[in-house]
């Protein structure tokens, strides 16, 4: 019992040095590939637009509803100490630093980074990948740095839509349905927020565009075992990203502060 | 001297050996049909021809160039000679049947669309196919889309192309239009053709030398009318289509 039980931890362990190998040689050649010309600008333009533009009615309404209910509990919160005008600083640096990398991150893995490993997975089992690579076309270059690219690009200004989102919803509520001075609200909120604040927020989504963009074509890409192997492929890329999301927030967190 | 020369060819996946030292030569300009059952390691061995898959040991020379240990960077320039039909046509269901047959010439070549897409219907004329370069590939059937995946295999005029089991999953008024369609393009140009396959109609219809590939090995090769004297009992069992014979049905 005790030896199959080992066995099983050491193929576990395996898999999971194959994976970060794997994962790791991708990101390398996608790096190099990304500055090899030529350059494709539609393929890159086309994946922005389907992880930027297509994404936002998800972003913004996770923006609204995070910074509403936020505003929300901290007034409840805040009000105990009298302090009911912090909430705009509350509201505003969570959805900063935090909520809106990591929120925007978690909705896009489940919206782009699933269809991205879905699309890749279908053209793996149907062999779509390898008739490229008999017309010479480097796959990796083809399919995954515009992904990347888009991944890195988009997720920093998805995030910045939803800060900006939050912070109106927290205002609305905090203002509108809780009854704090609307002049109060802005000014702490202008006196506490740094542009810093912000910026740590935009750094996390870049590398959280990366992860998501990279885990996806990762997954889809060594996709095997036909439909199947297909929805595994989509399902294991937003769970190891999101995983990988939520890990690296709090390392990049405890660097940051 | 044949144009690709294959010695020596082995390769495993996990504890399946499933070429077994291949040794086979593939003559310039003629059609070579592989024949062998499903699961003997003929997609496998298509596969190595064209670099998809590296051999554990053995060589394949092109044109007396050794091209299996090549690296990739390189493989690709020998790859420009070569085109693929793939089993499901392998169209990128993304792009329009123009954008899969013009895709190589867009990625290879300076020419303007316009003129791509000149290419494009002139090719897919000679498969037999008129006014359909902006479907989509699932409004294809199965038949036309290997139509359209021979035209984009052709499009960029290889010296080489490679065929996995063109007929499989067609009707046999499909598939003997599908070797008349081979047969048509290969004169023409006198392309080097690569077939793999178990259909015995259409391998007697099409192939200038056959191969059968049996336990990992070719056990023999020959012209059609030396395949259909040749007594060995494998070879026999299987041209005839038998249950019984020394070739075991699981």
């Amino acid at each position: 019992m005790l030896k199959g039980y080992l066995e099983k931890l050491g193929r576990s362990a395996g898999e999971f040095v194959d994976t970060a190998g794997l994962i790791s040689l991708m990101l390398f050649q996608t790096v190099v590939l990304a500055f090899t010309p030529p350059v494709k600008f539609r393929n890159i333009f086309k994946q922005m637009e389907f992880v930027g533009v297509q994404s936002l009615f998800v972003v913004i309404l996770t923006g609204a509803f995070t910074g509403m209910v936020l505003a929300l509990q901290s007034f409840n919160a805040l009000k105990r100490f009298g302090a009911e005008s912090l909430v705009g600083p509350t509201v505003a640096l969570s959805m900063a630093r935090e909520l809106g990398p990591v929120l925007a991150g978690l909705m896009v893995t489940g919206r782009a980074g699933s269809a991205m490993a879905t699309e890749l997975g279908t053209m793996r089992v149907t062999e779509q990948i390898d008739a490229m690579v008999t017309m010479a076309v480097n796959p990796v270059k083809y399919l995954v740095v515009p992904r990347v690219i888009a991944g890195v690009l988009m997720f920093p200004l998805l995030a910045i839509i939803t800060d900006f989102v939050g912070v109106v919803g927290g205002y609305l509520v905090g203002v509108k349905l809780l009854g704090i001075n609307s002049g109060v609200y802005i000014g702490r909120t202008i006196d506490f927020v740094q542009i810093d604040d912000i910026f740590a927020g935009l750094y996390k989504a870049t590398v959280f565009g990366l992860i998501t963009a990279l885990v996806a074509c990762f997954n889809g890409f060594y996709a095997s075992g036909g439909a199947e192997g297909v929805g595994k492929a989509a399902t294991s890329s937003v769970v190891m990203a999101s995983v990988m999301i939520l890990v690296s927030d709090y390392l990049m967190s405890s660097f940051m502060v | 001297m044949g144009m690709i020369k294959i010695s020596g060819l082995k390769k495993a996946f996990g504890r399946k050996q499933v070429l077994d030292g291949v040794n086979l030569e593939i003559e310039k300009g003629k059609i070579t049909v592989i024949l062998g059952r499903s699961g003997e390691g003929k997609s496998v061995l298509l596969k190595h021809i064209i670099g998809l898959l590296r051999p554990d040991e053995g060589r394949i020379l092109l044109d007396g160039q050794e091209i299996s240990s090549m690296s990739e960077r390189d493989f690709n320039e020998v790859r420009k000679r070569f085109g693929m039909l793939f089993q499901g046509a392998a169209l990128f269901d993304s792009m329009t049947v123009g954008g899969n047959v013009g895709f190589p010439l867009k990625e290879h070549t300076d020419l303007a669309d316009a003129d791509i897409m000149k290419v494009v219907s002139e090719k897919l004329k000679r498969v037999g196919l008129v006014g359909v370069e902006d479907m989509m590939p699932s409004e294809l059937s199965g038949g036309m889309k290997k139509r359209v995946g021979l035209a984009r295999a052709i499009v960029m005029d290889p010296e080489i192309v490679l065929f996995d089991e063109p007929t499989t999953g067609l009707d046999p008024i499909m598939s003997d239009s599908i070797a008349d369609l081979v047969l048509d393009t290969q004169r023409s140009l006198k392309t080097t053709y690569i077939l793999i396959t178990h259909d015995i109609p259409f391998t007697y219809k099409i192939a200038d030398k056959i191969a059968m590939l049996h336990e990992g090995r070719i056990i023999e090769q020959g012209t059609i009318d030396e395949m259909k004297k040749n007594q060995n009992p494998v070879v026999r069992q299987f041209l005839e289509g038998r249950a019984e014979g020394p070739i075991k049905v699981y």
